[in-house]
């Protein structure tokens, strides 16, 4: 009944989806699985419309429609149920459920409460939550609010003529075992009322829900697989499928590390984040942790700069165990931070190149608070000159330069600065081909002049091409440690075996 | 090699955003200094007067420039000092209650000393100042140890200096008559009294500080990135607590710019600093949430508003009229400086 033909969608540098089909019957529940990147965010947005396709046809029933944004294509049936839950936390349950609706309870410009009440006791009871509407959201445990905004989309039951189609972007991500379990069983029964779309990174869960798998790689649909014939090792080679590129990568470059260990983490939790991790960082090594978002990775990277603070465990930096977290004291240790989103955290925009890459070492650079801009101008220089970075002086705004220039000032910031220990944290997110290769450019001479890096890759193919050693984690645990030295890499299946 | 983040149209156009709003407020200053003469010259048209468009202007003269540049000193010092804070994306209300007490401790302390500069009296001076920077300290370490937002709590302290001055006068005004004091205001060089000059001093060591110190630096980082400059190792709280602070300093060097023009401390002495600065930083150009601008968009906003004060005076018009063309002129420079499309939400 839901149809998708040849549907295409490029961005700026990016075919995110190339002529995907893709077709939902009525009462069917539809995995959809791929790597980072593979395009199944892209295609979700493209089906509950907050994306138009450049090329192909949608088709809901045989008629063809096409969808300016989210609330027309909720007005033809098609609900989204968000992975960051999107239901407000102050107001109440029922206010939530009805957001943007409320003139169906509306007499005389006043809402008739009670009205709206009972309606919502109906949606919910869809969904067999038996909880006061009037409940403030906060209060609700976070499988509630993930069935409660289930409710929120089967409003559209009431409201629409046709069948209804319903989203499930990661929805288990934040349950516990047994709320899955329930989850599951609902959204079996739902059946009855809407088909739907389950989106996960946890491949038994997609195994276990779907009548039909799509898998999806590089913006194509490679396979669509039905329930009783999907094994997880096959969907698991077809989301990969492709061999490294050993050139790429620089792997001839790769260096034995040295043995002064720089990093030291013996048993450390922290939180929800992560539990008892232990590894050594020596100089010149690479290291990677791997593992689907939400596994720790990022969280280590913090702990280790110093802006989080572990609940238990030893954390040492060069041989001396670090007592006070702070991301002064991993600065002044050697410590330099390359955190994911360049315009947000990389670079300040509005300050000069020169600016940005003295920003984290302005006391070598002052007498008494003076600033000796003319060092600050000559480092600069001859920064630009080793990186290759385009930029017309080292006046420019560093908010102008392209995602590749504004990495390579990053680092040149870090390593100007002496720093011996590096964090990337998906230091390749966005660049083209020739800015990624800069990267890894980077990445080798950096290891190769000593410095111990720890890396959280954007892709799979470039943890294994860069790292002498690769950590696999999931769910905040440690599962697997891969020694990668040039020849004898682990292949990408190994690592989604423990990942996923 | 083609990037995928570079924004093509960007560098198309021939006067990108980013250059208009860099010099709209100079723009803005150019032009009102030919309308007022306009004006004038259109009224004496009417009348039938000799009159030759500039040269026989009353505003435009060097008499009028005087006149607008003594009003504009002591206004220069507390918007310089404002400036500070919202390049770091913060705010600081503080200013009026500030002002008053820096005013009126200076007189009492002044008139206690000996009452000429030439005794020990000048100490004065010093002490005003210290006390303007103490009170800047109080307010940055509210903000930022009780996590009280700065709008908050620099306008309760202004409040606190309001009732502190108050309290200190007993709603006496005091009377600093010292001559050479008071040459501030009397003695001129070159037409100008010497006040301008001291402000011109102090606008220099803005200057400086905001373009040549490790701390000048801070500022811009801590208001162009937070979350960065604390992820490079910058000790944001300290840079915020220095940079009121700072303000503070700024506001008592207004505050005796103040007393010298008028020769009287008192509780009254910091009332409209509040307005007229914060219009001046925002009219010069200095971007609200942090980041952008700096010092000489605070002279030039200063002088915009100076200019636009007198140049009503001159041409007589009411004073509700400057009121509202200044609401205005606010309302029209945020609004320039303002990428609607990146800002989905203001609260």
């Amino acid at each position: 009944m839901y149809e998708l033909r040849a549907v295409d969608k490029t961005f700026p540098g990016v075919h995110a989806l190339k002529a995907v089909d893709f077709k939902v019957n009525r009462g069917e529940i539809v995995g959809l699985v791929g790597e980072n990147g593979a395009g199944k965010s892209t295609l979700m947005k493209v089906i509950y419309g907050a994306y138009q396709p450049d090329g192909g046809n949608i088709t809901i029933d045989g008629t063809t429609v096409r969808f300016q944004n989210p609330r027309q294509a909720m007005d033809h049936g098609i609900g989204m149920v968000f992975q960051e839950q999107s239901l407000i936390l102050n107001l109440t349950v029922m206010e939530n459920i009805f957001l943007g609706y409320e003139q169906q309870f509306v007499s005389f410009g006043v809402i008739n409460w009670k009205k709206m009440a009972d309606a919502a006791r109906h949606q919910l009871k869809k969904v067999k939550l038996d909880i006061d509407p009037s409940t403030i959201t906060s209060e609700l445990s976070f499988a509630q609010r993930q069935l409660v905004e289930l409710a929120k989309v089967l409003t559209l039951e009431e409201r629409v003529d046709g069948d209804l189609v319903i989203l499930l972007d990661e929805p288990t991500s934040v349950l516990a075992k047994e709320e899955v379990e329930l989850l599951f069983s609902l959204v079996r029964e739902l059946t009855n009322r809407a088909s739907f779309i389950f989106v996960s990174h946890r491949m038994d869960e997609v195994l276990d829900l779907s009548d039909r798998i799509y898998v999806m790689k590089d913006g194509e649909v490679v396979d669509v697989v039905n329930h009783d014939e999907a094994k997880v090792e096959a969907i698991q080679h077809k989301m990969v499928g492709r061999d490294v590129d050993k050139e790429y990568y620089r792997e001839q470059k790769q260096l034995p590390y040295g043995d002064e260990v720089v990093v030291s983490f013996d048993n450390v939790s922290m939180g929800r984040s992560f539990k008892d991790i232990s590894f050594d960082l020596r100089r010149g090594e690479v290291l990677c942790l791997v593992g689907t978002e939400g596994s720790g990775r990022e969280a280590i990277l913090r702990t280790v700069f110093g802006l989080d603070t572990p609940t238990t465990g030893t954390v040492s930096i060069k041989g001396k165990q670090v007592t006070k977290f702070t991301a002064q004291n991993g600065v002044s240790s050697g410590i330099g931070y390359i955190p994911r989103e360049r315009k947000i955290e990389g670079i300040v925009a509005g300050m000069s190149v020169y600016e940005n890459m003295t920003l984290s070492q302005m006391g070598n650079y002052s007498t008494g608070g003076v600033l000796r801009t003319g060092e600050e101008k000559a480092l600069a220089r001859d920064w630009i000159d080793r990186l290759a970075i385009k930029t017309p002086d080292v006046y420019k705004d560093c908010g102008g330069l392209s995602g590749g220039n504004q990495q390579k000032v990053v680092l040149a910031k870090w390593r100007s600065g002496g720093s011996d220990i590096i964090l990337l944290d998906h230091p390749t997110r966005g660049l083209d081909i020739g800015a990624k290769e800069d990267v890894y450019e980077m990445v080798r001479e950096m290891s190769a002049d000593g410095a111990g890096i720890i890396l959280v890759a954007d892709t799979l193919e470039e943890a294994i091409g860069l790292s002498h050693t690769i950590l696999v984690l999931k769910d905040g645990e440690f599962q697997k440690r891969f020694d990668g030295s040039p020849g004898d890499k682990p292949s990408l299946f190994d690592l989604v075996h423990y990942m996923i | 090699m083609a990037d995928v983040t570079a924004d093509p149209a960007q560098s198309k156009r021939l006067f990108p955003r980013e250059r208009i709003i860099q010099w709209a407020p100079l723009l803005v200053l150019f032009v009102l200094l030919l309308l007022f003469p306009f004006f004038e010259w259109l009224e004496d048209f009417r009348e039938a007067k000799d009159h030759i468009y500039l040269l026989d202007s009353r505003f435009f003269s060097i008499r009028n420039a005087a006149r607008i540049a003594m009003s504009s000193a002591p206004a220069l010092m507390v918007a310089v000092g404002v400036t500070f804070i919202i390049i770091m994306g913060s705010i600081d209300l503080s200013m009026e209650g500030t002002v008053s007490v820096c005013a009126v401790i200076f007189a009492f302390a002044f008139i206690a000393w000996g009452g000429t500069i030439l005794s020990w009296a000048w100490l004065a001076i010093p002490v005003a100042m210290l006390v303007g920077a103490a009170m800047g300290f109080v307010n940055g370490i509210v903000h930022v140890k009780l996590k009280i937002p700065s709008f908050m709590a620099s306008l309760a302290m202004g409040f606190v200096g309001t009732g502190l001055a108050l309290l200190l006068t007993g709603g006496d005004r005091i009377r600093v008559e010292d001559p050479i004091f008071r040459s501030l205001l009397t003695e001129r060089w070159f037409n100008f009294p010497v006040m301008c000059y001291v402000a011109l001093a102090f606008l220099l060591i803005a200057w400086f500080i905001q373009s040549r110190t490790t701390l000048g630096r801070n500022f811009y980082a801590v208001g162009g990135g937070e979350e960065l400059a604390h992820a490079s190792g910058l000790n944001v709280e300290r840079v915020r607590i220095m940079g009121f602070t700072l303000a503070g300093v700024f506001f008592a060097v207004g505050a005796l710019l103040a007393v010298g023009r008028i020769g009287i401390a008192e509780t009254a002495t910091g009332n409209n600093f509040m307005f007229v600065s914060i219009t001046a930083v925002v009219v010069g150009g200095t971007a609200l949430w942090g980041g952008i601008g700096g010092v000489w968009n605070t002279l030039v906003g200063v002088l915009i508003v100076n200019v636009i004060n007198n140049g009503m005076v001159v041409i007589g018009l009411p004073g509700w009229v400057q009121d509202g063309t200044l609401g205005l002129l606010v309302i029209a420079a945020v609004v320039m400086s303002t990428d609607r499309q990146s800002v989905s939400f203001v609260k």
